[in-house]
């Protein structure tokens, strides 16, 4: 059964067919719009005036950017809301990964599962989920510390100082999982015997854990600390949903990507929104660096 | 010795009681499903499961087209998921096990973009799609998605080891044409990544809320998340009905994670650890 002498493809050029269907819609979408955002951010534009009315503005989107109260507000909020989530989840992801690695055989699976899943769920269904569980007069984290602390009701949304809190807290408990499998992964290459002579040295648990298990632990403490990084920075749908899409109250939630997103949405400035997500990308790429610099394993192995 | 003993009790207890709080938001929104905005309101709030789900139920489909969203969801996701399986196979398998020209250069290009932050692309994509006339249109979410870079990059990876270069030149040999071989040797091969992928890709466009909330206009043509989100006002909103609708949108990404939840954390987690 063999396909007609038209269909049938050279190997010379079947490369090239195979790539195709995937390098047109990567083009199309997903690096032209990178260069286009590129030159947007020099234009003066707003949709509703057609494409004809864009206008070259220079660096003034930049300036405008710079001189933004909300721009500064809001990067100060991404990095709160991205330390506060990301540093707790490794604190907690790394004994957590051990305690499973040492002390759990069968129900390992079942263990993982149950902190993995919050990773895997809608962040809407999630988001939506905590904002009941955060209410002030009926939900259940309010009626919880009532009830164990005698702590009158928190306006946990409603607050300035309370949201942020609140979403780290959401954003902490989604990712734990996903950086405990990290660890976890990585437990599984530190070679045995380490510990055994540790142990006929006389070592302890906990001078086992700080003297093989974290600095064993530190190329993926390193990445993992990346991952967090670069997704804390771009932190977008819980403070989206969580505030209605407006950022909270006195903008208290407001991250970057959701002030991004309400420039060009609401405000109708795309130009504006354009620059900012540059701006951004070279934050996002500083704070990269930096964290690398921070934590990358220095010289020649551990 | 008796600090060995205790030890394991401590990790359980610990371990045990984490889990317990990482799965406690599920179960509320499961029992919150069940009970009246009025049974909700109570304090203290229900802790068990009430009779409402079918009030609950009623309340949802009149506010909201549901059972349409649900279908979006549904075909917007299986859409997404085909397209990608097959370009990514195929491009995959190119990268693997093909040579062409500035092959190295397109592969670093593609993975470089895997590292740009996701709002990048928030306003160019919406321009874009003005351009083509498909706002409002479901082919503007599942047509951008199977350009994965996440999808080249694992079935690259795995085409390299599990597809045997030799057996590709026999093939050859013995006249078979290269859609066929790709057809009936290749796509066999990669059945395992196939399987991760499609998982994955799958569980991403049912959540995907950015996508729709930039392209999507009406709310018969929204997706689950987004026309859930509807519901929430300031004031008034139907905190049973809500839940209802939030239970059901996530039973499918429970179903599935019991049954593959190996294979989908492997994967999920797979440009990590290699």
């Amino acid at each position: 059964m063999k396909a007609p002498a038209f269909l049938r493809l050279s190997p010379r050029w079947a490369p090239y067919v195979f790539i195709s269907p995937f390098l047109v819609l990567f083009a199309v979408f997903g690096v032209f719009p990178l260069l286009f955002s590129l030159y947007l951010a020099f234009q003066s534009w707003e949709p509703t005036s057609g494409l004809d009315a864009m206008e070259s503005v220079g660096l003034a989107n930049f300036a405008f950017a710079l001189e933004d109260e909300w721009f500064w507000k809001s990067l100060k909020n991404t990095a709160w809301l991205a330390l506060a989530s990301g540093v707790p989840q490794h604190l907690v992801a790394i004994p957590l990964a051990v305690f499973i690695h040492t002390s759990f055989q069968r129900l390992r699976d079942g263990v993982i599962g149950a902190y993995f899943v919050p990773y895997i769920t809608s962040t809407v269904a999630i988001a939506i989920m905590f904002s009941s569980l955060f209410s002030t007069d009926f939900g259940l984290i309010n009626a919880g510390l009532h009830a164990l602390f005698g702590i009158e009701n928190i306006d946990w949304l409603g607050k300035p100082e309370n949201i942020k809190p609140a979403i780290a807290f959401i954003v902490f408990w989604r990712y734990i999982g996903f950086n405990m499998v990290l660890y976890l992964a990585a437990l599984q290459t530190i070679p045995k015997d380490l510990y055994e002579a540790a142990t006929m040295d006389g070592a302890g648990r906990l001078q086992q854990f700080f003297h093989i298990t974290l600095p064993s632990l530190r190329p993926m403490i390193f990445f993992g600390v990346t991952l967090s990084v670069i997704g804390g920075l771009q932190l977008f749908e819980e403070p989206f949903i969580l505030t209605g899409g407006k950022g909270g109250a006195d903008q208290s939630a407001m991250t970057s990507a959701v002030y991004l997103y309400r420039m060009a949405f609401d405000f109708n400035d795309f130009g504006g929104a354009s620059a900012m997500s540059w701006l951004l990308f070279v934050v996002v790429a500083l704070m990269t660096w930096l964290t690398n610099r921070a934590f990358k394993p220095r010289g020649g192995g551990a | 010795m008796k600090s060995d003993r205790l030890t394991p009790w401590a990790a359980y207890l610990v371990v045990g009681v984490g889990a317990l709080i990482m799965l406690a938001p599920f179960y509320f929104m499961f029992v919150f499903a069940t009970q009246s905005r009025a049974n909700i309101f109570n304090l203290p709030p229900p802790l068990w499961f009430g009779d409402d789900l079918l009030a609950n139920l009623k309340i949802l489909t009149e506010r909201l087209p549901f059972w349409r969203n649900l279908g979006w969801s549904l075909y917007v996701a299986l859409a997404s998921t085909a397209l990608t399986l097959l370009f990514c196979s195929m491009g995959g398998y190119a990268f693997a096990l093909m040579e062409f020209r500035f092959k190295k250069a397109l592969f670093t290009l593609v993975m470089a973009t895997m590292l740009l932050p996701s709002f990048m692309s928030m306003i160019p994509t919406f321009m874009i799609m003005d351009a083509l006339g498909w706002i409002d249109q479901h082919r503007a979410l599942y047509i951008p998605g199977a350009a994965s870079a996440f999808g080249i990059f694992l079935m690259r990876q795995f085409a390299a080891t599990a597809v045997p270069k030799e057996l590709i030149e026999a093939a050859r040999m013995d006249g078979c044409g290269e859609f066929a071989i790709y057809w009936r040797i290749v796509l066999p091969l990669l059945k395992p990544a196939l399987g991760t992928l499609g998982l994955i890709t799958f569980i991403a466009s049912w959540n995907n809320f950015i996508g729709p909330l930039i392209v999507m206009r009406s709310l018969d043509n929204y997706t689950l998340p987004l026309a859930l989100r509807t519901l929430q006002s300031p004031v008034n909103t139907e905190w049973g009905a809500l839940m209802t609708g939030s239970a059901i949108a996530t039973i499918p990404l429970l179903i599935l994670f019991a049954v593959s939840s190996r294979q989908l954390i492997a994967g999920l987690t797979a440009g990590a650890v290699k």
